[in-house]
C-alpha cells in the first residue's frame, strides 16, 4: 500500500465526463480519462485493507488492492497482469460494471469508496493504447471444444479454454461477435471496437469464431456434442418478459432489446431498413422498466432526439440513503441516477416509481397513443393499487424494458433435454456441468439475468470445470464413445 | 521416585523447578556442628521459596551437602564393630533402594560387586535412622530405604575421587540394566527404585521430599553434634508438579541450582553427539559405564549435573567446569583481559553454553562457591562475618548475624563467581580464580593459530545470479506466495525490520490448510513463561551473541589447539557471495562437501520418492564425513523438472539426527544452501534443528530482482542485501530471546518448538524429541505437497505466483475465520438485533465442513444424557457474567472503543480488561445514568504503566500478563508520538516520550517470584481481587500452570497463539505458540492430575468467536472466557489490521481525533453479542443435557473427533478438500482425553486458594495505625522484621488508597520505622503519606510500584562496614514506580529503578542495567553503577557521581547523552542528597555535601535524548522566563 494516510488526505474525485450538451450529440463514449496524477491519487485512499471487502464484492474476486498499490506506484503494465490474472475483460467492466466493488468498500462505511471501477478503466485503457499482446498456450490438447454464444460468458470461457490449450470454436447466431455485449448495450457506454479487439487478440489465441450459425437448427444439438469434446452453452437470457395487458399488441410497442439493437448496427454501419425501423425522434416514449436496460433506452431515445422520455417503475422509490435493515457491505438499496438520466433535462425526461401499467390505448390505425396507468403501494409485502388513482399518459413509443425471464428454451435447450429449474434456467453445477455429459453452461443461461462481471466470472469458473472434466478419464472415454 | 508417565497431554519432559539455595562456610574454624545447624536454618528461612502442593506437608524437596562428617561416622560404625580408616580413606554411598525387600538385597549386592570390580574394599552398610512421622503422607507412601555403604580407599589418593565416580556410574547402570524398574502398568511410570544421592571421600548429601524446615526431623544424623562439618549446602525446590520424586531434590553431588535451563534439549543432544568421540586416559574402557553422560528423564538441573559430575572427573577443577558450562557472557565486552576472553573463545569450540538464568551453588568438598549465568536474573546475596563465617544465600537474613559481626556483605553479579576455599580458609575473587584458570593453557595463541573468520577468506566472484525465467520458475517450485515477496521481503529489504501486523491469526493452521503449505508451518516456536525469563536482545544486547562456528569439533575431555580449528561466522546467514567464498576455500582442515537434497518426482509412491532422496542424503553426508569432509552444505540448487526439493527442514533434521545417531555428528558442521528459507522463523527452525549457517539464495536473488525493478523502495541491491540480514539477525536474536536464550550456539540444535500436525513417524527418525501431541500428516503428504509445488515450477506453464492469503485475507488465498461473511453478518446481527444474521454469522464459523481452519472445528458433540428443555437451562443473564473482554490498553485502542467495551461488560456483569497501561480515575466512579466506565480486570504487564496502589484496588481481578497470543515472550513499544496528553496520564509517563515494555516482567525470572508478586497484589487489595495469571498455549503450559496455582493465582488464564490484538512482527503473530484448545485441554488435565484443578478457576482466550467455541472450551475444563476480536467487530472493526499505523477508519485502533470520530459502537452493540454468544450456548447445553455451565466444566467426554470419510476423488494438494485429507490423519486421543474417575467437583475451581495474609505483619501494624486511618491524625509504628517479612507496608498502602484515593494522606502522616533483614518487596506501592525507615537491610524489588510513599534504608548503627562498598537493596528496586521518594545508604543490586516513571531516589552505587527502561522521575547514584546503565531509558534524569570517571564506558548510548550538571541540576542533586543524609544519615552524603563544589563538578547528568526534546518544548522559552521574572 503507498499512503496508509492516503484516505485522509484525497478526496473521492468521481469520473469525469463529457458536457450533457455535446454528448448527446454523437453516439461515441464521452468518459473523460483521469490525469496520471489525479489517477494515482485516487489509488492511494486504497487502505490495503486486511479483509478487503471490495475483493469479495467483486464477483471476479479482481485482486483490487494489488492493482490499486500498484497503479499508486505507477505500474500500470504490472497493474494491468494483475487485473487480467482475475478478470479477461477488464475495459468491459470497467465501463458497464455496477461497481459491486466499490459498494463494499471499507471507505463506503462513512465515506466515499475508492473509485476502483474508474482505476480498472483506467487500468483496461492503458492496455488499449497499444494493440492486445496474445497470449496462446505453449502446448495444445487434442481437445475441441464449442462454445454456443459469444456473449461475455461465452468469450471468457472461450478464452481460458484456448489458453490451456484446446481447439475452442465460438458458434454465435448474430452476425457479430458480442451477443448482448455487442447488440445490447449502447455505443456510448461501450463502443465496439472493443469487443472488436478482444476478437482479434483470441483469434491469435486460437479460437476460431463462426458467426450466423443457429446451433439447434444445424448443427443439432446431437451433432455438437458428438463433433466436440465438450460443449459450453452461453446462451444468455434473452427470453424478455412480456407485459401481459390489453394493448400490448400494438404499433409503437416494442421490447427494448429490439430497440437498442437497431440503434447499435446502425452505428456500427448497418442499414436498417426503413419499415420496421424503431425511433425515438419526436415522439413521446414512455419506457416501462427502472433498470439499467430501461435506462439505455432513455439515453437511446435521447440521442435520438424524442420529445419526451419518461420512465415508470412499478415499485416505490427508493431512498437517497441507505435503509438501517440494508447495511455495509450489502448492495445499497438507493435511488440511482445514471449518465442517461443526467442527459434528461427538466421537461425532457420524468421519471416515475410505483406506477403500474394497466392499458394501452391505440388509435384507429392501431398505434399507441396513451397509456393507461394507476399508482401502487406496498402492503406487506404485496403490490396494491391506490384506489383512485388512475391517470393517462399520452404517448406513441412505448419500450419494454422489464428484463429477462431466462434462455430461449426452443430449440438447443429443448433439443439437448437439458433439466432445467423452477424458472427455467438451466441447470448446472459449480463446475459447469448440466444434466447431460459432456454439456456445460455458462453464464446468464443458468445463472438467469445478470452482470456482466457475473458473466465472466461465470465463464471462467465453467472454463476451469471443463478444463477438469477433459483432463479426467471420464472425459476421454466419453470423446471415444461418441465418435 | 517417580513421576507420572506421559499421559493424555501431560510430558514429564515438561517439568521445571526453581527454589531457594545457599551454603554456609567457615574460613578459619574448622568444622563444626554450628556450620551444619546454620545451613539448616538457612532452610527455614528460605522455605517461603519453596512450595507444597495438593498435600502441604510433603513439599517439594530440600536437601543439604556436608563434608564427611568422619568423627561421628567413626562414632556410629564403631558400635556396629566397622573400623574406618582416616577421614579421606574411605567413601561413603549415601544410596536410596527399594522398598522390596528381596529388590533392596539384589541392589545392595550389585553395587558391592561394583565396589569390588573397581578393586576397592566394602566396610559395610549403614542404616541411614529416619522419623518418617515428620513426613506428608505422599512423601510416606513413596520412601525410598536409606543406607549408607562405606567404601575403603585402595586407589592412590589422588585418584579415590574418580574410582568412586566410576563406582557410583557403573552400579546405577548395572542395577537398571540387571533389575531394571518397577513398572506396574499404573499412571505412576516404571519407578527407578534406586539413586546414588552422593558418592565421595569428601561429601555427603542428605536430602529427600520434605518441607525445607523438617529435614533434620527425618534425618537423625543432622541433630548429632558431632556431625561436624566446614561447609554446608542448602537447597529448597519449588517444583511446578507435585509428584513424589526424593531423587529430583537438590543438592546433586556438586552442584544445586536455582533457575532453569532453557536450552537443555539441545545441550542433552550435543553432549549425546559427542559421546563417541569421548576417550580418556584416565577412564580407559570404564568410559562405556558413563554413557549416556546425560541420565535419560533426569531435570534440567540433574543433567547438568551429570555433565559436571563427568568433567570434574575427567580432570578439570570445579570452577574450570562452571566456566566452561556457564560462561559470562565475552563476546563483546572489550573491557575483558584477553586471556579470559581466549579461555571462554577456546571453550565455546568445545562446548555450547548451558544457558538460562541460573544461581549456582557448587562444591567439590574443599571449594564451595557460586555462581551466576551472564544475564544474572537469579539472586544471590552474601555476608562475610568478623569470624569468618561467610554466608551465601538468594536472599540476605537468611541468618542472624549481629550488625557488628558484618565485614562486609554483597551480590554475586552476572556472569561473576564467589569462591570459598575452605582449605586455604579465604575468599578467592572472581577475578583471581577466572585469571588462574584462564592462564593455565596459552589458549590466545590456539585460537590464534587454528581459528578462521569468514571475513579471512578471499574473496571469489559470487557464482550465481539466476536469470529471471529461472528465478521466477523457482519461486514458483519453492511456494513463494506474492505476500511472500510484498509483504516479507520487500519490507526487510528496505527497513532492516521483519513486518508488523495486528490483530492475531485467524487463518487455518497449516495442517488444515488446502494449500501444499511449507514444511516449515508445521513448527510453533516456544517461549519462556514463568519459569524462566525471556531477554530483551535490544536493551540487553550485551549478553547476545550470533557468532556461530563451523567446523569439526573433538574430544571433550581434551584440551588441545586443534579443537578450536574452526570456520568463524559473525552470524549464520550466509549470503550468495558469502557461501561462495567457502565453497572456493582451500584450506586444511576445511573441506566442503555438498550433498544434494532432492528426491525423483514420483507421483505413483511420493513417500518412497521422499524417504528414498532422504536416505541418500544421509548416506552421503555420512560417508563424506569418513572421506575427510569437515562442512557439509546440504544443497537444493540442484533442483530440476524430475527432482523435486527435500523440504529443506526435514534434510536438515535428518542429517543431523542421522549423524548424531551414527557418531558423526560433532566431526562436521552443517550448512543449509537452499531456496526454501525466506523468513525468519525459517532460519530459526534450521538453525534449531542442526544447521550451522544458513544460505537462502533465492531469497537474496528475489530481493534483488524487487530492487531492479524498483519495488523495494530507494535501496540499492547491496543495501537491500545488509537490510534483509538485519531483519533476519534481528529476528533471530528475537526468537532466541523470546526463550530466553543468549546465544545462537546454544540456540544451535535446542528444537525448541513443537509441530502441529506432524505423524510419529515422521518426529521420531527425522525430529526426534520434539513434541508432536496430535500426530498427523507422514511422508506421504509431506511428499505429495513438495511435488505440488514443485508443479508449480516444473510442470505448469509459467504463471503468477500464488496470492498467498495469510496476512489479508483472499478469495482464493488461505483460509480464515473472519470473512466478508462473518464481520458483516456479525454487525449486522449487533447492529439490528438480528438474531437470524447472527445465525448467519455463528454458521459461518462454526461450520467448518466446507474448509477446516481450527482443531475444534473437527469435533462433534455428544452426551449420553438427556437433553433438557431450553427453559430449565441457566439464564443467559447467568452465562455472560462469564464473559471477559480480552486485554487492549487504551492506547492500542481509542479511549471510545476501550470505555464502549467497559460499559457494555459492566452492564452484563461480565469483565472487561484495562490491557497494558493504566485507566484513568475518572472512570472508577459511576457515570449519571449509571454506566461504569471502570474495568473490572486490571493487568499488570512488565511495564507496570499506571500500575498504582489505587490501580490495583479499583480492580475486581489483577491480571498478570506473563505472555500474550500475539507475541509470546516479546516486550512491546509505544513510540513517542503515540504517546498523547491523555495517553502519557494514564501511564504515568510524559507525553511524547516513547514507552517500551520489557520482554521479561523483572521481578518474575521464575516461578517462585511469580508466587511473590501474587503475594504482593494480594497485599495490596487485602484479598479482595482476585490474581489471575496470563499464560499462552504451548506445550507445556499445563506444568506451568499447576506452578502457577502452587504459587497461589485465584485463575489461571490460558491464550490461544492465535489470539492477539496488538500490533507485533508478523512472524510472531503466526509461527508461536498453539492454538488453546491444546494449551487449555493440557492445563486441565495437569491440574487435575495434581490434584489442584479445585484451586483455580481456568480462563480461555483466543479466537472464540460463538456459542460452539464456548461450548467446546468448557467441555475442555474452561470456566471463564475472553473475547477480544468479535467484541471489538461487533463495536465496528472491518479487521484492516492495520492496528499499527493510526490509521484505523471506522476510529478503534487509534487515537488520531479525525478518525475516532468515526466509531460507531455502542455498548448495546456489544451486550446483544454476548447474549447471542450465550443463547447459542444454551442451545448446545439443551442438547447435550446440561442444566448449568458449571456442571459441563471439563466434561469432555462429551467431545469427539468422528473419523472422517475420505473425500471421493481424493483431493490433491491445492485442491479443495486436501486439507481435510490432511486432517484426517490428526489423533485427538490424548486431548480429549477424560480423567479417570474424578469427582466433577474437582474438575472446576470449588475452593479458595489458602488465605497468604492470615501472618501479614502489616495487620498488626495497621492495628497500630488505625488512628490515621479513622482520619484522626498522624501516627507510627516501629516493627521487628526479618526475611520471611515480605511486601512489607503493601497491605497498609492498599487500605490507604482505599480509603483516601490517588491523592493519599499527607507527607508522613504514617511512620514506621523498622529493624532488621526485610524479606522481598519491602515498602512496595506504598502511597503517599507512608514514610518507612528501616534500620538493616533489605532483598529484592524494594519500593516495588511505589506510589507516593518515602523509603529510607540505613545500615544498622552498629554496623563497622563501610555503606557504600556494601549492598543494601537487593534487586529490581523502584520497580515500575510511579511517585514517591526512596533513600538508600549502599548499593543496589542489578536493574536498580527499571521501569521508574516518577520516583526521586537516592542510591550510594547500582549494579548492572541501572534505570533500565526509565520513564519519568530522578536517580541520583553517589557511587558506581554496572555496565548497560540507561538501556530503553526514554524518560526522566539520573544523576551519577562518577566517583571513577570511567561511568561513561558503562553507560549504554543508545538513548542518552550525558553532559555536566548545570546549576538547576545541581540545586536539585543537592537538595535530594540533603534529604538523604538526613534520612539515612549516610555518611558518603555528608561527605559529598561537606565538598559540595568539588564534588558537584564531578556528577555526570544523564538525559534521554526523546525526554530532553519534550521537556524543551513545554518548557517557556527563557526570555519569556526573564522578561515575566
Amino acid at each position: 500500500m503507498g499512503d496508509p494516510k492516503g484516505f485522509l488526505k484525497v478526496a473521492r474525485a468521481n469520473a469525469k465526463e463529457r458536457p450533457v450538451a455535446e454528448r448527446v450529440a454523437h453516439w461515441a463514449e464521452f468518459h473523460e480519462p483521469p490525469a496520471p496524477e489525479e489517477l494515482r491519487a485516487q489509488a492511494s485512499r486504497c487502505m490495503d485493507c486486511g479483509i478487503p471487502f471490495c475483493h469479495q464484492g467483486c464477483p471476479l474476486g479482481n485482486l483490487i488492492p494489488e492493482w490499486n498499490d500498484l497503479v499508486f506506484q505507477g505500474r500500470l503494465d504490472d497493474a494491468r497482469a494483475r487485473l487480467e490474472e482475475t478478470n479477461n475483460f477488464p475495459e468491459m467492466t470497467g465501463r458497464v460494471c455496477p461497481a459491486p466493488c466499490e459498494a463494499s468498500c471499507v471507505l463506503n462505511i462513512r465515506e466515499t469508496p475508492v473509485t476502483i471501477k474508474e482505476i480498472e478503466r483506467s487500468i483496461a485503457d492503458h492496455v488499449f493504447a497499444s494493440p492486445l499482446v496474445p497470449r496462446p498456450p505453449s502446448r495444445r490438447t487434442n481437445k475441441r471444444v464449442a462454445v454456443v454464444g459469444s456473449g461475455p460468458a461465452g468469450l471468457a470461457s472461450a478464452q481460458q479454454l484456448a489458453r490451456a490449450g484446446h481447439e475452442v470454436h465460438v458458434l454465435e447466431r448474430d452476425d457479430r461477435i458480442g451477443g448482448l455485449l455487442r447488440y445490447g448495450i449502447p455505443d456510448f457506454k461501450m463502443e465496439k471496437g472493443i469487443i472488436d479487439a478482444r476478437v482479434e487478440q483470441m483469434r491469435a489465441e486460437g479460437v476460431t469464431f463462426h458467426t450466423s450459425v443457429d446451433v439447434g437448427r444445424s448443427p443439432s444439438g446431437d451433432e455438437l456434442r458428438r463433433r466436440y469434446d465438450a460443449v459450453v452453452l452461453a446462451l444468455g437470457a434473452r427470453a424478455p418478459r412480456d407485459l401481459p395487458i390489453e394493448g400490448r399488441a400494438h404499433a409503437g410497442v416494442y421490447f427494448a432489446m429490439e430497440f437498442l439493437e437497431q440503434q447499435n448496427r446502425r452505428v456500427a454501419g448497418d442499414l436498417v431498413p426503413d419499415d420496421g425501423a424503431i425511433v425515438a425522434t419526436g415522439k413521446h416514449v414512455v419506457v416501462l422498466g427502472g433498470g439499467d436496460t430501461g435506462s439505455d433506452c432513455v439515453g437511446t431515445s435521447i440521442r435520438q432526439h424524442a420529445a419526451s422520455v419518461i420512465q415508470l417503475e412499478l415499485m416505490p422509490k427508493p431512498s437517497l440513503v441507505r435503509a438501517p435493515a440494508n447495511p455495509w457491505p450489502e448492495w445499497p438499496l438507493v435511488l440511482r441516477t445514471s449518465s442517461s438520466h443526467e442527459e434528461g433535462a427538466a421537461g425532457l425526461l420524468q421519471r416515475d416509481w410505483a406506477v403500474m401499467t394497466k392499458r394501452i390505448r391505440a388509435n384507429a390505425a392501431r398505434r399507441v397513443v396513451a397509456l393507461e396507468a394507476v399508482r401502487v403501494q406496498m402492503s406487506g409485502g404485496k403490490i396494491e393499487e391506490v384506489a383512485g388513482s388512475s391517470f393517462e399518459i399520452p404517448c406513441d413509443l412505448v419500450l419494454v424494458a422489464m428484463g429477462f425471464v431466462g434462455p430461449v428454451r426452443e430449440g438447443l435447450v429443448a433439443q439437448l433435454g437439458l433439466l432445467l429449474d423452477a424458472r427455467g434456467n438451466v441447470v448446472s453445477r459449480a463446475d459447469g456441468a448440466t444434466s447431460v455429459p459432456g454439456v456445460f453452461a455458462a453464464g446468464d443461461v443458468s445463472r438467469g439475468q445478470s452482470l456482466v462481471v457475473w458473466a465472466i466470472a461465470d465463464g471462467r469458473r465453467v472454463a476451469r470445470g471443463v478444463q477438469a472434466w477433459l483432463a479426467s478419464a471420464h472425459a476421454s472415454t466419453h470423446a471415444v464413445a461418441a465418435r | 521416585m517417580a513421576l507420572p508417565r506421559a499421559h493424555g497431554l501431560y510430558d514429564p519432559a515438561n517439568e521445571h523447578d526453581a527454589c531457594g539455595l545457599g551454603f554456609v562456610a567457615e574460613l578459619r574454624r574448622g568444622p563444626s556442628h554450628d556450620v551444619v545447624s546454620k545451613g539448616l536454618e538457612i532452610l527455614r528461612r528460605l522455605s517461603h521459596r519453596g512450595a507444597a502442593g495438593v498435600d502441604p506437608s510433603t513439599g517439594d524437596g530440600a536437601g543439604i551437602l556436608l563434608q564427611i562428617p568422619h568423627a561421628f561416622y567413626e562414632r556410629v560404625l564403631s558400635h556396629r564393630d566397622v573400623e574406618l580408616p582416616l577421614a579421606g580413606d574411605y567413601g561413603v554411598m549415601q544410596c536410596f533402594l527399594s522398598r522390596d525387600v528381596g529388590r533392596m538385597d539384589a541392589q545392595m549386592g550389585i553395587v558391592e560387586g561394583v565396589v569390588r570390580y573397581h578393586n576397592q574394599k566394602v566396610l559395610g552398610w549403614r542404616d541411614v535412622p529416619v522419623d518418617e512421622g515428620v513426613l506428608g503422607p505422599i512423601a510416606r507412601k513413596s520412601r525410598p530405604v536409606m543406607k549408607q555403604l562405606f567404601i575403603a580407599r585402595m586407589a592412590p589418593a589422588a585418584t579415590f575421587e574418580r574410582v568412586l565416580f566410576m563406582i557410583r556410574k557403573r552400579a546405577g547402570r548395572l542395577v537398571s540394566k540387571t533389575l531394571g524398574s518397577i513398572d506396574d502398568g499404573s499412571l505412576a511410570g516404571a519407578e527407578r527404585d534406586f539413586y546414588v544421592a552422593s558418592c565421595s571421600s569428601k561429601t555427603v548429601v542428605y536430602k529427600g521430599l520434605m518441607l525445607p524446615e523438617r529435614i533434620d526431623g527425618f534425618y537423625l544424623d543432622l541433630r548429632q553434634d558431632d556431625v561436624k562439618s566446614a561447609l554446608a549446602l542448602v537447597h529448597s525446590r519449588f517444583s511446578t508438579n507435585t509428584f513424589p520424586t526424593w531423587d529430583r531434590a537438590h543438592p546433586y553431588r556438586h552442584i544445586a541450582h536455582n533457575g532453569e535451563i532453557n536450552t537443555l534439549r539441545g545441550n542433552q543432544n550435543w553432549m549425546g553427539a559427542r559421546e563417541p568421540l569421548l576417550a580418556s586416559r584416565v577412564f580407559g574402557e570404564h568410559i562405556a559405564d558413563f554413557k549416556p553422560i546425560i541420565r535419560p528423564e533426569g531435570s534440567d538441573s540433574a543433567s547438568l549435573d551429570n555433565v559436571v559430575d563427568f568433567l570434574v572427573a575427567g580432570g578439570r577443577s570445579l570452577p574450570h567446569v562452571m566456566m566452561m558450562l556457564v560462561p559470562e557472557a565475552w563476546a563483546t565486552q572489550d573491557d575483558m583481559p584477553a586471556e579470559k576472553r581466549a579461555f571462554y573463545e577456546y571453550h565455546a569450540s568445545l562446548v555450547e553454553p548451558w544457558d538460562g538464568p541460573a544461581a549456582l551453588v557448587f562444591t567439590d568438598g574443599t571449594l564451595i562457591g557460586a555462581t551466576l549465568d551472564r544475564n544474572g536474573l537469579r539472586p544471590a546475596k552474601y555476608v562475610v562475618t568478623e569470624k569468618g563465617l561467610v554466608v551465601l544465600a538468594s536472599e540476605l537474613g537468611v541468618l542472624d548475624i549481629a550488625a557488628e559481626d558484618v565485614v562486609s556483605k554483597g551480590r554475586l553479579q552476572p556472569g561473576k563467581m564467589f569462591l570459598v576455599d575452605t582449605a586455604k580458609g579465604r575468599i578467592v575473587s572472581d577475578d583471581e580464580v577466572k585469571r588462574e584458570i584462564a592462564t593455565r593453557q596459552p589458549y590466545a595463541l590456539w585460537i590464534a593459530e587454528n581459528k578462521i573468520e569468514l571475513a579471512q577468506l578471499p574473496t571469489v566472484e559470487s557464482l550465481f545470479m539466476l536469470p529471471a525465467e529461472d528465478r521466477e520458475r523457482l519461486q514458483r517450485a519453492f511456494g513463494y506466495s506474492r505476500e511472500d515477496l510484498r509483504t516479507l521481503l520487500a519490507a526487510m529489504a528496505a527497513n532492516g525490520e521483519e513486518p508488523t501486523g495486528s490483530m492475531g491469526n485467524d487463518a487455518a493452521l497449516a495442517v488444515l490448510s488446502d494449500r501444499p503449505i511449507s514444511l516449515f508451518r508445521y513448527f510453533k516456536q516456544q517461549f519462556a513463561q514463568v519459569t524462566n525469563p525471556p531477554i530483551d536482545p535490544i536493551r540487553e544486547e550485551l549478553v547476545m551473541s550470533l557468532v556461530s562456528c563451523v567446523g569439526g569439533e573433538g574430544n571433550l575431555l581434551e584440551e588441545t589447539p586443534r579443537q578450536c580449528r574452526l570456520l568463524e561466522l559473525p552470524h549464520p546467514i550466509l549470503s550468495n557471495a558469502g557461501l561462495a567464498k567457502f565453497l572456493a576455500c582451500d584450506i586444511k582442515d576445511f573441506r566442503a562437501a555438498t550433498i544434494p537434497i532432492t528426491f525423483a518426482v514420483k507421483t505413483d509412491d511420493p513417500a518412497a520418492a521422499l524417504a528414498e532422496g532422504i536416505e541418500a542424503a544421509c548416506a552421503r553426508a555420512s560417508r563424506a564425513i569418513d572421506d575427510g569432509a569437515s562442512i557439509l552444505v546440504l544443497s537444493d540448487r540442484a533442483v530440476d523438472a524430475w527432482h523435486a526439493p527435500i523440504p529443506s527442514l526435514l534434510a536438515t533434521a535428518a542429517v543431523h539426527h542421522r549423524l548424531i545417531r551414527e557418531g558423526k555428528r560433532v566431526r562436521c558442521g552443517l550448512i543449509v544452501e537452499s531456496a526454501e528459507p525466506r523468513e525468519v522463523a525459517d532460519l530459526a527452525l534450521l538453525v534449531g534443528y542442526g544447521a550451522g549457517a544458513v544460505n537462502p539464495y533465492l531469497a537474496f536473488e528475489s530481493i534483488h530482482a524487487m530492487v531492479k525493478e524498483g519495488l523495494v523502495a530507494e535501496v540499492d541491491p547491496s543495501t537491500a542485501d545488509k537490510n534483509y540480514v538485519k531483519a533476519l539477525k534481528k529476528g533471530l536474536l528475537k526468537i532466541m530471546s523470546k526463550m530466553g536464550i543468549s546465544t545462537i550456539s546454544s540456540y544451535h540444535g535446542a528444537q525448541i518448538f513443537e509441530a502441529v500436525g506432524l505423524a510419529k513417524s515422521v518426529i521420531d527418525p527425522y525430529f526426534t524429541g520434539t513434541a508432536s501431541r496430535l500426530g498427523g500428516i507422514g511422508l506421504t503428504e509431506i511428499a505429495r505437497e513438495a511435488i505440488a509445488r514443485h508443479a508449480e515450477g516444473f510442470r505448469r506453464e509459467p504463471h503468477e505466483l500464488d496470492v498467498g492469503g495469510v496476512y489479508a485475507w483472499r478469495v482464493e488465498g488461505e483460509r480464515h475465520l473472519w470473512t466478508p461473511r462473518s464481520v458483516a453478518s456479525l454487525q449486522k446481527a449487533v447492529r439490528l438485533h438480528d438474531a437470524k444474521s447472527y445465525e448467519d454469522y455463528a454458521s459461518a464459523i462454526n461450520d467448518q465442513s466446507a474448509g477446516l481452519c481450527t482443531l475444534r472445528g473437527m469435533w462433534d458433540f455428544r452426551s449420553d444424557r438427556p437433553p433438557v428443555p431450553i427453559d430449565e437451562i441457566e439464564p443467559a443473564k447467568e452465562i455472560v457474567k462469564r464473559f471477559a473482554t480480552g486485554a487492549m490498553s487504551f492506547g492500542s485502542i481509542s479511549r471510545e472503543a476501550h470505555e464502549n467495551l467497559a460499559i457494555a461488560m459492566n452492564r452484563i456483569g461480565g469483565k472487561s480488561n484495562t490491557g497494558e497501561g493504566g485507566e484513568d480515575e475518572g472512570r472508577f466512579v459511576r457515570d449519571a445514568n449509571g454506566d461504569l466506565r471502570r474495568s473490572a480486570i486490571k493487568q499488570v504487564a512488565s511495564a507496570r504503566f499506571g500500575v498504582t496502589a489505587h490501580y490495583l484496588v479499583n480492580a475486581d481481578e489483577l491480571q498478570i500478563k506473563m505472555a500474550q497470543g500475539a507475541k509470546p515472550g516479546e516486550g512491546g513499544q509505544l513510540p513517542g508520538h503515540k504517546v498523547s496528553e491523555e495517553i502519557a496520564h494514564v501511564r504515568h509517563s510524559t507525553p511524547g516520550v516513547t514507552l517500551i515494555s520489557p520482554p521479561p516482567h523483572h521481578d518474575i525470572y521464575s516461578i517462585e517470584d511469580l508466587a511473590q508478586l501474587i503475594f504482593d497484589l494480594k497485599n495490596v487489595t487485602g484479598g479482595r481481587a482476585r490474581v489471575s495469571v496470563k499464560l499462552v498455549s504451548e506445550s507445556g503450559v499445563g506444568t506451568v500452570a499447576a506452578g502457577v496455582a502452587k504459587a497461589h493465582a485465584d485463575a489461571i488464564l490460558i491464550a490461544g497463539h492465535d489470539g492477539g490484538t496488538g500490533a507485533s512482527p508478523l512472524s510472531s503473530i503466526q509461527h508461536a505458540g498453539t492454538p488453546w484448545e491444546l494449551g487449555l485441554a493440557e492445563a486441565q488435565q495437569v491440574l487435575v492430575l495434581n490434584g489442584l484443578r479445585s484451586r483455580v478457576v481456568l480462563q480461555v482466550d483466543g479466537q472464540l468467536k460463538t456459542g460452539r467455541d464456548v461450548a467446546v472450551a468448557a467441555l475442555l475444563g474452561a470456566e471463564e472466557f475472553g473475547f477480544a476480536t468479535a467484541p471489538l467487530v461487533a463495536s465496528g472493526c472491518i479487521m484492516m489490521r492495520k492496528c499499527h499505523l493510526n490509521t484505523c477508519p471506522v476510529g478503534i485502533a487509534t487515537q488520531d481525533p479525525v478518525l475516532r470520530a468515526r466509531f460507531q459502537g455502542e455498548p448495546e452493540h456489544v451486550v446483544n453479542y454476548f447474549f447471542f454468544v450465550a443463547e447459542e450456548l444454551r442451545a448446545i447445553m439443551a442438547r447435550l443435557g446440561f442444566r448449568t455451565l458449571a456442571e459441563m466444566v471439563g466434561q469432555v467426554g462429551c467431545l469427539t473427533s468422528p473419523r472422517r470419510e475420505a473425500q471421493a476423488p481424493p483431493a490433491s494438494p491445492g485442491e479443495k478438500g486436501w486439507g481435510a485429507e490432511k486432517a484426517s490423519s490428526l489423533d485427538f486421543t490424548a486431548v480429549l482425553m477424560a480423567p479417570a474417575s474424578v469427582e466433577p467437583n474437582e474438575l472446576r475451581c470449588t475452593r479458595k486458594q489458602p488465605d497468604l495474609l492470615a501472618k501479614a505483619i502489616d495487620k498488626s501494624v495497621i492495628a497500630r495505625v488505625a488512628a490515621t486511618l479513622q482520619r484522626r491524625g498522624p501516627s507510627e509504628a516501629r516493627v521487628v522484621i526479618t526475611n520471611a517479612d515480605r511486601a512489607f507496608g503493601a497491605l497498609l498502602a492498599g487500605e490507604v488508597a482505599t480509603q483516601f484515593g490517588a491523592a493519599g494522606l499527607a507527607e508522613d502522616s504514617i511512620r514506621l520505622e523498622a529493624t532488621g533483614t526485610a524479606g522481598q518487596s519491602f515498602g512496595a506501592f506504598a502511597v503517599r503519606g507512608m514514610s518507612i525507615a528501616l534500620e538493616g537491610d533489605a532483598n529484592d524489588y524494594v519500593g516495588k510500584g511505589l506510589s507516593g510513599g518515602v523509603l529510607a534504608i540505613r545500615p544498622p548503627a552498629a554496623s563497622r562496614f563501610v555503606a557504600d562498598a556494601n549492598v543494601i537493596v537487593g534487586n529490581t528496586v523502584l520497580y515500575g514506580a510511579t511517585s514517591g521518594r526512596a533513600f538508600f545508604a549502599g548499593r543496589a543490586g542489578e536493574r536498580f529503578a527499571v521501569r521508574n516513571s516518577g520516583a526521586s531516589t537516592v542510591v550510594e552505587g547500582v549494579g548492572d542495567h541501572g534505570c533500565e527502561y526509565m520513564t519519568g522521575g530522578v536517580v541520583v547514584i553517589l557511587g558506581t553503577t554496572g555496565r548497560n546503565f540507561a538501556a530503553g531509558m526514554s524518560g526522566g534524569i539520573a544523576y551519577v557521581f562518577d566517583e571513577d570517571g570511567a561511568f561513561s564506558k558503562r553507560c549504554n548510548p543508545g538513548m542518552v547523552e550525558l553532559s555536566p550538571c548545570d546549576d538547576e541540576d545541581g540545586a536539585a542533586v543537592l537538595a535530594l542528597v540533603e534529604e538523604h543524609v538526613a534520612r539515612t544519615q549516610s555518611a558518603k552524603g555528608r561527605t559529598l555535601i561537606a565538598s559540595w563544589r568539588e564534588a558537584r563538578g564531578r556528577f555526570v547528568k544523564v538525559l534521554p535524548h526523546e525526554y530532553k526534546r519534550v521537556l524543551a518544548s513545554r518548557r517557556p522559552p527563557v526570555e519569556a522566563t526573564k522578561a515575566a521574572g
